[in-house]
């Protein structure tokens, strides 16, 4: 098969829209043992807990959980498109609407950040 | 803008998966489209290039290449609308279509397409003679029209070449098998629905898609694949559901 | 990616729809309180429905992570459908394991 070349196609906005939906799931996928475990700590009482929540205070964590929740809305409403897609009749404007969602997950990480600086 | 004697550079692939691209100097006329450059180079410069075409109007299908990088029907892409420049001096890069095994230079091997046709099962199954009534169809009933919507498929592999499942799934069949098979799914007089639904919901199958939509960008047909495709997930998660067919692997 | 893994899939994914809009208002609301590991434990200790909400959650998560898992590793992997397809049920039980454990920490203790 001949090398890949970058095929232009690719800079669909649709296209983008599938990728960051798989990307950030996966991301998810990797964050989410985590999340339970830090959790877990709780089986050996409220004090273990709190010293992981004290330690989660820090900037660059509070950034990163900023990060954590614009993933989960984007994947969200990603997942909403294929579901609108697979069950529903064939709807146009989905660049826009792929655009615009983009454009709210970004803002609800945003607003996650303002709340916990 | 003197058009005889402006010329174009354009680069065109040589050899098989193993090869390169090489440099030709072709005259840049008016109308020009990028069969008409494929076409010069074999006749007038280097008669060992290896392309197809046959109707050279936009019928037929055969002369889909990869064109700056994007797969489209060479006959009907001038090359005014794909190189930058209008003095001919911007790139025009030609090779074969992707997903597809080179054979040689810009043709390639369209077998596997056509076998995952067959495996979705995209031929008609009758269920009449020429002994029985002629079945009425009614074109605007729900099914003829979504059939419609999908039967102008020309075999011209542009989409499988720009699908990336295609690129990283090598049993999955293909927007163009699961967009025919969708016809039949719709046509009314066709028997063979179950072993098709059966077929289309195997691992190769429609829930292979991930809903890229490149191949209903790049149809020059302007078919919708994607829609197609959504249409077979619900017939086949609705049959699964009743228990009319099963979950399976797609056989090697 | 076969009907039965799809319909597993976009299943659970419909079911988390709405478990995530909540979860997010819960992450929210609890963020801008400034809660203390007290303050969570004191609202989830003991309570059915924090229990079956994660718990449901969870059980979801798990079926439809390992099957997305499956699916980039064996597009983006080297990895043959049936290695895809046992890491991915490994996966899909440790998240359960693990997700579990955490609802049962907060609920339990």
């Amino acid at each position: 098969m001949v090398i890949a070349r970058q095929l232009k196609h690719r800079n669909s906005a649709l296209w983008f829209a599938a990728m960051v939906h798989r990307v950030s799931g996966l991301a998810l996928a990797i964050f989410l043992p985590l999340h339970f475990l830090a959790l877990g700590l709780a089986i050996n009482g409220e004090a273990q807990l709190d010293r992981f929540l004290h330690w989660s205070d820090q900037p660059l964590v509070k950034l990163a959980e900023g990060g954590l929740v614009f993933l989960l809305t984007v994947h969200l409403l990603g997942g909403l498109r294929v579901l609108v897609i697979e069950n529903f009749n064939w709807r146009d404007g989905q660049k826009q609407l792929a655009t615009v969602a983009a454009a709210v997950s970004v803002l609800v990480g945003f607003l996650f950040l303002v709340r916990v600086f | 803008m003197s058009e005889a004697l402006a010329e174009l550079s354009v680069s065109l692939w040589r050899g098989a998966a193993a090869g390169r691209y090489e440099t030709y100097v072709v005259p840049r006329r008016e109308s020009q489209t990028v069969l008409d450059v494929v076409t010069f180079v074999q006749r007038h410069i280097d008669p060992t290039l290896s392309y197809r075409f046959a109707c050279r109007v936009g019928v037929c299908g055969s002369c889909a290449m990869t064109v700056n990088g994007r797969p489209r029907w060479t006959c009907r892409t001038h090359v005014s609308k794909v190189v930058a420049k209008a003095d001919g001096s911007g790139r025009l890069e030609i090779g074969p279509l992707e997903n597809l095994a080179v054979i040689k230079d810009l043709t390639t091997d369209m077998t596997p397409f056509f076998e995952k046709w067959q495996e979705a099962k995209g031929t008609f199954a009758p269920t009449k003679t020429r002994h029985d009534a002629i079945e009425q169809i009614r074109p605007d009933s729900a099914a003829r029209v979504a059939a419609d919507a999908a039967i102008e498929c020309i075999n011209c592999g542009v989409c499988y070449a720009g699908c990336d499942t295609v690129r990283w799934n090598a049993e999955y069949f293909g927007p163009a098998a699961l967009t025919r098979a969708w016809t039949l799914v719709n046509d009314e007089r066709d028997g063979g629905n179950t072993a098709r639904l059966q077929a289309v919901a195997a691992s190769g199958g429609c829930h292979a898609c991930h809903s890229h939509q490149s191949c209903q960008e790049l149809c020059p047909q302007t078919l919708n694949p994607t829609a197609a495709i959504a249409g077979l997930k619900r017939r086949t998660a609705a049959a699964y559901l009743k228990g009319e067919i099963k979950a399976c692997e797609t056989k090697p | 990616m076969n009907v039965r893994l799809y319909v597993w899939q976009r299943g659970t994914a419909a079911l988390m729809a709405p478990l995530v809009l909540i979860h997010i208002a819960v992450i929210f609301y609890a963020t801008r309180q400034g809660f203390s590991a007290a303050d969570i434990l004191s609202r989830t200790h003991g309570s059915l429905v924090w229990a079956l909400f994660y718990g449901i959650f969870v059980a979801a998560a798990a079926i439809h992570a390992s099957i997305g898992v499956r699916n980039i590793l064996s597009e983006w992997s080297p990895l043959d459908a049936r290695r895809a397809g046992l890491f991915a049920i490994g996966f899909g039980l440790i998240l359960a394991v693990l997700g579990f454990r955490a609802v049962a920490a907060v609920v339990l203790w």
